[in-house]
């Protein structure tokens, strides 16, 4: 098992680069925390890795490269949940889950058969969407759409989950059910990609993180050794101390103040 | 549903055509339809209708009916794939240009001497408003559906005014009046040969867009979520914006620019079934069949012994329902 392997992983759009030879490795079946303020180019990088946006560079996984490899066998590979995807469509709850098939079935018999039903009902079941399955998707709320959108990432059966900042639309109590649920996606062998914003839930369940700033990879490894108060005064301009959760044995953040200059949002 | 919704649409259909043919100024009873058609089967060997009420169903009524039939079925999978891959509830062969821009190509092959080459014209005609109305909406910043309304309207301005110079220079008296009523939107005169040819487009057509049903749902969130489920969206796009043109310039050709059954009967369909492609697709192609059928034969029935371009009676129906639309799209719009 060899992860997801990514180097020299470059994007530019009119002229300008957005992520800058990004090289780092994912360990398989981890959950993996892309942090970083915004604008540091974490959409972009994910966006990059399945080929969605021209980059040059290599991301290997599982012997295959992710944007150059056929588009139908990489959807097989790999789910990518967006941070927003809003429709006017009139699609109900079942039918957005059952676009994750569309990569398993034949053009000429676009059906859904009785395996493709019950993937559905599970990734339905998973999320906790069962009840919504009937209803209308742009009738739900901006994070019941969310857990829509990653129970369609579940039927795609992915061995890797890309998800852009799959909690900001939460309340803490589904933050909290959506990570658990990433962290069970990884004990079955799944690698997962998140980007978040919230460091403390980053520290709690991430097994590894990788810190982007600027367009570049500044740092990777171990959420507690990566996530130390100097850095996040250098890249998130915030004083922060670390204290000691004595009940999990993890640090938890506690942000005391802006530091004086530092920049809110980065030009964009 | 599907299972039951669909066969009842086809019987609805079915039923609708035999009447239909019944309907007109020679009273014919169904059971005469059905014997001339069983006759000219070669299922019924003696048929008990005479010579010219054989003729008013053979060569007259049945070719207008399955015009008219394909017609609908061919307006209605335009405005609902346009709709889809635009991502623009007002999308709608009329209403971006494409008819005008098929009339256009149709008029020019027509006056030119190439009248077997009229379908040709009318589909090189759609494909470059199409081209056009993109091209404008690029320039503009972006499709979004005002600004690809708009690019419409241009075309369409440019188009018509094109093809009525194209009139006023070459046509004289009696194909003066028949173009004009042609391009209001008449199926009158329709021939076996217009509908084999109507026929014949959505058999290449038709196949290729209710296949592309699911990937037509991945769009609904952009294309970038459709790419991601593996979907080549460049090439999907081109091969059913170019199922699009084809279908609309051969229907433009027979039955001159007949509105908004493309924008109608695809949202009455979403509002009753949603917006799954793979059902909707071929309810809004029985749907636009049966109501072409129907308003085609009022407009030759109502104001009996004249007739109605039934374009006028789409348009009669259609531009209210498109206000409605607008209205229940405001946010977007």
């Amino acid at each position: 098992m060899s992860g997801l392997l990514v180097d020299n992983l470059s994007v530019h759009r009119s002229g300008r680069p957005i992520l800058t030879s990004a090289a780092f490795t994912l360990p398989p079946g981890a959950v993996t925390g892309l942090v970083g303020p915004n604008g540091a180019g974490k959409s972009t990088l994910l966006a990059a890795l399945l080929g969605l946006v021209p980059a040059t560079g290599i991301a290997r996984f599982e012997g295959h490269d992710l944007p150059t490899m056929p588009r139908r066998d990489r959807a097989r590979l790999a789910a990518f949940v967006e941070q927003t995807s809003a429709t006017e469509e009139r699609l109900s709850v079942r039918d957005v889950v059952a676009l994750g098939r569309i990569p398993f079935q034949s053009a000429l018999f676009p059906g859904d058969g009785r395996a493709d039903h019950a993937i559905i009902e599970a990734a339905l079941a998973e999320t906790g969407m069962t009840a919504f399955a009937a209803r209308r998707f742009d009738t739900l709320s901006g994070g019941e759409q969310q857990r829509v959108h990653l129970a369609r990432a579940l039927a795609q059966q992915p061995r890797l989950l890309l998800l852009d900042e799959p909690t900001s639309h939460l309340d803490i109590g589904a933050q909290l059910t959506l990570l658990a649920l990433l962290r069970h996606r990884a004990g079955r062998g799944v690698t997962v990609l998140a980007a978040l914003h919230d460091l403390n839930l980053a520290i709690r369940f991430c097994d590894h993180l990788l810190v982007l700033a600027g367009g570049r990879v500044v740092a990777s490894g171990p959420p507690a050794e990566i996530l130390t108060p100097q850095r996040i005064l250098a890249i998130w301009g915030v004083h922060a101390r670390l204290l000691h959760d004595p009940a999990n044995n993890r640090p938890v953040i506690v942000y005391d103040r802006v530091a004086p200059g530092a920049r809110l949002h980065n030009p964009d | 549903m599907s299972r039951v919704t669909l066969p009842l649409l086809v019987l609805l259909l079915l039923v609708s055509a035999v009447a239909a043919v019944t309907l007109g100024p020679a009273d014919i009873t169904a059971p005469e339809v059905w014997s001339v058609i069983l006759h000219h089967l070669g299922l019924l060997p003696e048929s008990p209708v005479s010579r010219l009420r054989d003729a008013i169903v053979w060569e007259l009524r049945l070719p207008r009916v399955l015009t008219a039939l394909g017609t609908g079925a061919g307006l209605a999978l335009s405005g609902t794939v346009m709709q889809a891959l635009t991502r623009n509830p007002l999308a709608d062969p009329y209403l971006l240009g494409l008819s005008s821009g098929a009339a256009l190509g149709a008029v020019l092959f027509l006056l030119s001497g190439f009248a077997l080459l009229m379908p040709l014209g009318a589909f090189l005609g759609s494909l470059g408003a199409l081209a056009l109305a993109l091209l404008i909406a690029g320039l503009l910043g972006g499709a979004t559906p005002t600004r690809a309304i708009l690019a419409g309207i241009c075309i369409s301005a440019l188009a018509a005014s094109a093809t009525s110079f194209l009139i006023f220079w070459s046509a004289t008296g009696d194909s003066y009046r028949e173009i004009l009523s042609w391009l209001m939107g008449s199926l009158s005169g329709s021939l076996w040969s217009d509908a084999g040819l109507v026929g014949l487009a959505l058999l290449v057509c038709a196949p290729i867009i209710l296949l592309a049903g699911r990937a037509l749902d991945a769009f609904a969130f952009g294309d970038s979520a459709a790419a991601a489920l593996g979907i080549d969206v460049p090439r999907l796009r081109w091969t059913l914006l170019g199922a699009t043109a084809l279908l609309t310039g051969i229907m433009v050709a027979i039955g001159g620019a007949i509105g908004f059954v493309g924008l109608v009967v695809p949202h009455a369909v979403r509002l009753a079934l949603g917006a799954n492609h793979r059902r909707l697709l071929p309810h809004a192609m029985l749907v636009g069949a049966i109501f072409m059928l129907w308003t085609d034969t009022a407009a030759r029935t109502l104001f009996d012994p004249r007739e109605l371009p039934v374009g006028i009676i789409t348009a009669l129906i259609g531009a209210p329902i498109f206000l409605l639309v607008l209205l229940r799209y405001r946010r977007i719009t």
